[in-house]
């Protein structure tokens, strides 16, 4: 049994503890935002936070994560009340078919909540282990941009559940 | 009279300081007007370049994401950081007014051309052996770069070691003039080998233990030194690969970035694979040669650990397991209770890839090969656990493996080190594991890593998939 906070929300879960982050976020708590790509840990579709720091989900087994705090794509906001990464994202239309996207934002949003005043050369650093096959890249890079710019006005917080 | 004893002594000290300032006195070299590319002989230009990627001369001589040779990186020193010199054919603040004269002096003696003492942080106790030929072919390829007007930062050196003088001091002790001298015993082949080992490539600069001046330890050459974060392993007798390296291992390595029996290249040497792509198979082959040489002969004994890595390697492509822990991660018992969260995490965060059976150099390394665990220290592998191996930049194929940082707790990290090392070494735990990963997380190790590209020779199906879409 792996106590697990995603979101806020505890969960106990019966999966194996060697099971990977992503398939209990998909398969046992219909959170689906975060992506199966490549499963080797290369792509980073899957990318979720972990104590606020990106982790790709899909080579994380849950025994690491006992006791910490897991925030999804679904935790940054939601359908009315989207978070500011994601209001950047939809204002910017960063995603084509969208498949990297919810992975390309946990990676923006755990660089930006450690500091919302960053360069471009540190959010293509970032990103870099991110990969999008459309080639929306330099939307996104506007998307991260405006959502830098959103998350230091007051109103950063008004949504969202970042920690 | 205690007046007079002051006086005495205030005239000998500065008798002395004169003294050594007649001593270690260098003139200026004036400056010239940077010739024209066209003066010099392309093919000799060619030969430059690659001896100067032999020499690495890009990695240090660039900042990051800066203009290459224009220098501005930081040396991390145990005395501060030194950083690196601009030597694009910037007339101000490159070497385009440097002659050839003064380049030569800069290579074999440590002084730049207006006479100051160089930090041996660029390795002229290496250069130093290079030839005519050779300075001349680098000095061409030099002076017919881009030019980039750029200002280095000052260095950020502790006193005393900010004084420029004391250098010549240094210089005295430590610095032995060049040219190399050909060993007549020896193959022609060791020879070239043994020139550019202990000269241009400078190898020994990271492989070998510094003395608290900064200098190699002359009685351990290539014991194992450090780089950037990294353990640069020894390449003597006490060579830690759980395999014996020979001249056809070494070859491959260096030819290829990767070797089957000892792994992919990565943290520093990673760069210096990069580099080492554009030298000549024979150059390689005699760098192979004499370093061979300096490995030695492996003992009876390290053959046979040799060969049951490999077939404990071995084994495991065949069988090919797919990462259950409860048919992986059974290993020896490790004091304490860190074996059994240990044994987990290895069997579900690390056993998935590198004992998956996928042929090296986008497959793991089966651990049982793994020359970092039977290494002093467990640095190299906190590193690669933390920051991953990154992707090439430019979509280039190359060995990745993703970063752990945000994933492990320094915890979790110290318990699967401890594992990994009663596992696969028959060495005793490593001490301070906690503090090393510590030292890493915080940055008070600094660490650079750098993608592995250059790599080549893979095997023609790069990815599992075996069938189109």
């Amino acid at each position: 049994m792996v106590k697990l906070t995603v979101n806020g929300r505890q969960h106990e879960l019966t999966a194996d503890p060697d099971t990977p982050l992503l398939y209990v976020l998909r398969d046992e708590l219909a959170l689906n935002g975060a992506k199966f790509g490549c499963g080797l840990g290369q792509c980073g579709a899957c990318t979720v936070m972990v104590d606020g720091k990106a982790v790709l989900s899909c080579i994380t087994p849950i025994l690491l994560l006992e006791g910490r705090q897991v925030t999804t794509v679904e935790g940054l906001g939601t359908h009315d009340n989207p978070g500011p990464m994601q209001r950047a994202f939809i204002a910017e239309q960063a995603a084509q078919c969208g498949y990297c996207i919810a992975g390309m934002m946990m990676r923006a949003q755990a660089l930006l909540q450690n500091n919302p005043r960053v360069s471009d050369a540190d959010i293509r650093a970032a990103l870099q282990p991110n990969l999008c096959r459309c080639g929306t890249h330099m939307r996104i890079l506007r998307a991260v941009r405006r959502a830098a710019r959103l998350m230091q006005t007051a109103d950063a917080d008004s949504a969202g559940n970042s920690q | 009279m205690i007046a007079r004893t002051i006086a005495a002594c205030l005239f000998a000290a500065a008798v002395i300081v004169a003294a050594y300032l007649a001593l270690v006195r260098q003139p200026t070299i004036d400056p010239i007007t940077a010739p024209e590319h066209a003066s010099f002989d392309p093919a000799l230009v060619r030969h430059g370049e690659k001896l100067a990627a032999l020499g690495n001369c890009n990695v240090c001589h660039t900042a990051p994401a800066g203009k290459i040779f224009a220098g501005g990186r930081a040396l991390i020193t145990p005395f501060g950081a030194v950083y690196s010199t601009n030597i694009t054919p910037d007339p101000e603040t490159g070497i385009g007014a440097w002659s050839e004269t003064a380049f030569r002096r800069a290579m074999r003696e440590g002084v730049d051309r207006a006479g100051r003492q160089l930090y041996p942080a660029f390795p002229y106790d290496h250069f130093t052996l290079l030839t005519d030929e050779d300075d001349k072919a680098l000095y061409a390829y030099l002076m017919t770069r881009e030019p980039v007007r750029t200002v280095t930062p000052a260095n950020d050196l502790a006193f005393p070691y900010n004084m420029r003088l004391l250098l010549a001091g240094w210089q005295l002790l430590f610095l032995q003039r060049g040219p190399y001298h050909r060993d007549p015993g020896q193959s022609e082949q060791w020879n070239r080998g043994a020139y550019l080992v202990e000269g241009l490539a400078h190898c020994s600069a990271c492989h070998t233990p510094r003395n608290a001046l900064g200098a190699e330890k002359t009685g351990e050459r290539f014991a194992g030194g450090e780089s950037e974060g990294w353990t640069a392993y020894a390449l003597n007798a006490r060579s830690p690969a759980p395999v014996p390296w020979d001249a056809d291992s070494l070859y491959d390595y260096l030819r290829n970035g990767w070797q089957a029996a000892h792994g992919v290249a990565r943290g520093p040497m990673a760069a210096v694979m990069d580099n080492l792509g554009s030298t000549d198979d024979a150059d390689l082959r005699a760098i192979a040669t004499y370093m061979a040489g300096i490995l030695g002969e492996p003992t009876p004994q390290r053959r046979r650990q040799g060969d049951a890595a490999l077939a404990k390697a071995r084994d495991a492509d065949r069988t090919s397991t797919t990462g259950s822990i409860d048919t992986m991660g059974q290993g020896p018992t490790v004091p304490g209770n860190d074996n059994e969260l240990g044994a987990k995490l290895y069997g579900s965060a690390c056993a998935g890839c590198h004992e998956s059976g996928r042929p090296l150099p986008f497959g793991g390394l089966h651990l049982a090969l793994s020359t970092p665990i039977e290494g002093p220290n467990a640095r190299n592998i906190i590193n690669v656990v933390l920051a991953g191996i990154p992707a090439a930049p430019g979509g280039e194929p190359s060995p990745v493996m993703p970063g752990f940082a945000g994933a492990f707790s320094d915890q979790q990290l110290s318990a699967l080190l401890a594992y990994l090392r009663a596992r696969f070494s028959d060495k005793p735990q490593w001490t301070d594991i906690a503090k090393e990963v510590r030292d890493a997380r915080t940055g008070a190790r600094p660490v650079i890593s750098y993608p592995s590209h250059g790599i080549g020779a893979a095997p023609a199906d790069v990815s599992e998939r075996m069938s189109p879409w």
